[in-house]
């Protein structure tokens, strides 16, 4: 697989907030972004991907709302590490032959639109999750506090180290205009945030936003022919242990240990040759563990890794370098713009923010409650 | 599908009947919780029930914040019972916050729910 398939094209819309919009329409008009910037219109879509929380069906829906008339369609459903997962049956149906330009999408009203409480109301009806949902975890914020306690009762982790990773994402969102918060924040200002299932205050946890995403993904040798340099597919992995939190066998191991070893094996890789690092940062114990499992340091030294700014602009490791789910855009599902930032990165195209000579991009999915993990390595054509 | 119900009523209804009981294999001997068809580590269907010590270990824990008008703060914790499986639950009877991981704990069934007290 590796060096085989491209992205040819990305676009976002909606990000931040966008009352008034369906979540199809941000979705179809983040694909025109993406289309735009790939030089293609939605004729020229032969393969349908998306994922949506709420939608039912949403690979017919967003093929009915383009017009497009897919020869493949994707729609698999591991939360917000879907995105990320998808580039692995999108890369195996063009290999295939099955069709030739594959649209990847995403879109979310979830801060504007019916509120969050709501669906999730309807969601529990519908799924009860009987052995977890009658304690009243405060889902996801719970379980993930739960895997913070206790890194920090294994490991020594301290709640100024998880700090770190919130302000060095704000540093980031600070050089990216198309970030949703963007004004000043200290380490101080995150200790003393409101507290919202103990170790996780307010600040720990991701932003609620809408937004979209999209991406165009082609053979290699036909993403030579467009416009903006190609990012290659270099290695991708996918593993998932657990759906719940009670069910993870160890809450400071995550399943990205397999994930990532995937995507470095394929890629021909390893966490050394990595110049920009995207990591589904929901809350900022996630940030640690992706750090950890995906190899950048060893287990339980994530606190350490983290600290004096080394993740932020100006650090020795650039990480979530558009600010990040706790302060670029966090949807509900945080997938799809891991992946665009890292072209963008591979692109040279991220202004202020951009990683000199950035060749190898890691983009890191998480899904449900540190479940699906899900990594992908892309590359400059210098790469393949 | 000889029983009458899948695994998880026969959970529930004994639980509402006032016994805790989870499953054992009979196939690898180890325990199983929660309630399931086939044994998540050999395979085997032949899954029976037992009752367990009720002894338990705070695996982590959390204190969900709740405005005190709602009902205030409350613990949310892991629990690993002595027989090696773990759930979800509770820690009752002393503050949100005074409970500690690797604390020693005891389950009871309250209000149709396994919860834990300090052992």
């Amino acid at each position: 697989m590796r060096g085989t398939v491209a992205i040819a094209g990305v676009g976002l819309a909606g990000c931040g907030e966008a009352p008034g919009w369906t979540e199809m329409e941000i979705a179809a008009a983040a694909a025109k972004s993406a289309l735009d910037d790939a030089g293609l219109t939605a004729r020229d879509v032969d393969g349908l991907v998306i994922a949506s929380t709420n939608i039912f069906m949403s690979g017919l829906a967003l093929a009915e709302h383009l017009g497009v008339r897919p020869k493949f369609t994707e729609s698999t459903m591991v939360g917000g590490s879907s995105f990320v997962g998808h580039l692995i049956p999108a890369a195996l149906a063009l290999n295939a032959g099955l069709c030739d330009t594959i649209l990847v999408a995403y879109g979310s009203n979830q801060r504007t639109g019916v509120g969050r409480g709501e669906a999730g109301k309807y969601k529990m009806a519908l799924d009860p999750q009987p052995f977890e949902h009658p304690y009243k975890p405060f889902n996801p914020p719970t379980s993930y506090a739960l895997a913070a306690a206790r890194h920090m009762h294994q490991f020594g982790t301290t709640r100024a180290q998880l700090a770190e990773i919130a302000v060095a994402a704000r540093r980031w969102a600070q050089l990216n205009p198309e970030a949703f918060a963007r004004e000043p924040l200290t380490l101080d200002e995150v200790l003393k945030s409101r507290m919202i299932s103990d170790p996780l205050t307010v600040r720990d946890c991701c932003l609620v936003t809408d937004g979209g995403g999209a991406y165009v993904l082609t053979r290699a040798e036909r993403a030579k022919d467009f416009t903006k340099p190609p990012a290659y597919l270099l290695g991708a992995g996918t593993a998932h242990w657990h759906r719940q939190i009670s069910q993870m066998p160890d809450l400071t191991v995550t399943a990205a240990t397999e994930s990532g070893q995937r995507a470095y094996e394929m890629a021909g890789l390893g966490p050394r040759d990595v110049d920009v690092v995207e990591l589904y940062d929901a809350f900022t114990i996630n940030t640690l563990l992706f750090l950890e499992d995906l190899g950048f340091c060893k287990k339980g030294e994530g606190g350490a890794f983290v600290s004096g700014g080394r993740i932020a602009p100006g650090g020795a490791l650039p990480v979530n370098t558009n600010g990040g789910g706790l302060s670029c855009v966090h949807p509900g599902m945080y997938g799809i713009f891991l992946v665009i930032e890292a072209v963008r990165q591979l692109r040279g195209e991220a202004g202020e923010r951009q990683v000199k000579d950035a060749a190898v991009a890691l983009a890191h999915g998480n899904g449900g409650v540190l479940s699906s993990q899900i990594t992908a390595l892309l590359g400059t054509k210098d790469t393949l | 599908m000889s029983p009458p119900s899948g695994p998880e009523k026969r959970y529930l209804e004994a639980l509402a009947a006032g016994r805790f009981e989870i499953q054992k294999c009979a196939a690898c001997g180890k325990h199983v919780f929660y309630p399931r068809v086939l044994c998540p580590h050999c395979g085997s269907d032949r899954l029976g029930w037992v009752t367990p010590s009720g002894r338990g270990t705070v695996y982590s824990t959390t204190v969900v914040r709740r405005k005190s008008a709602d009902g205030g703060d409350y613990n949310v914790c892991l629990v690993d019972l002595a027989e090696g499986v773990r759930m979800m639950s509770r820690v009752v009877s002393l503050p949100p916050d005074g409970v500690k991981i690797g604390m020693a704990v005891k389950a009871r069934i309250a209000e149709g729910l396994v919860e834990f007290t300090p052992a």
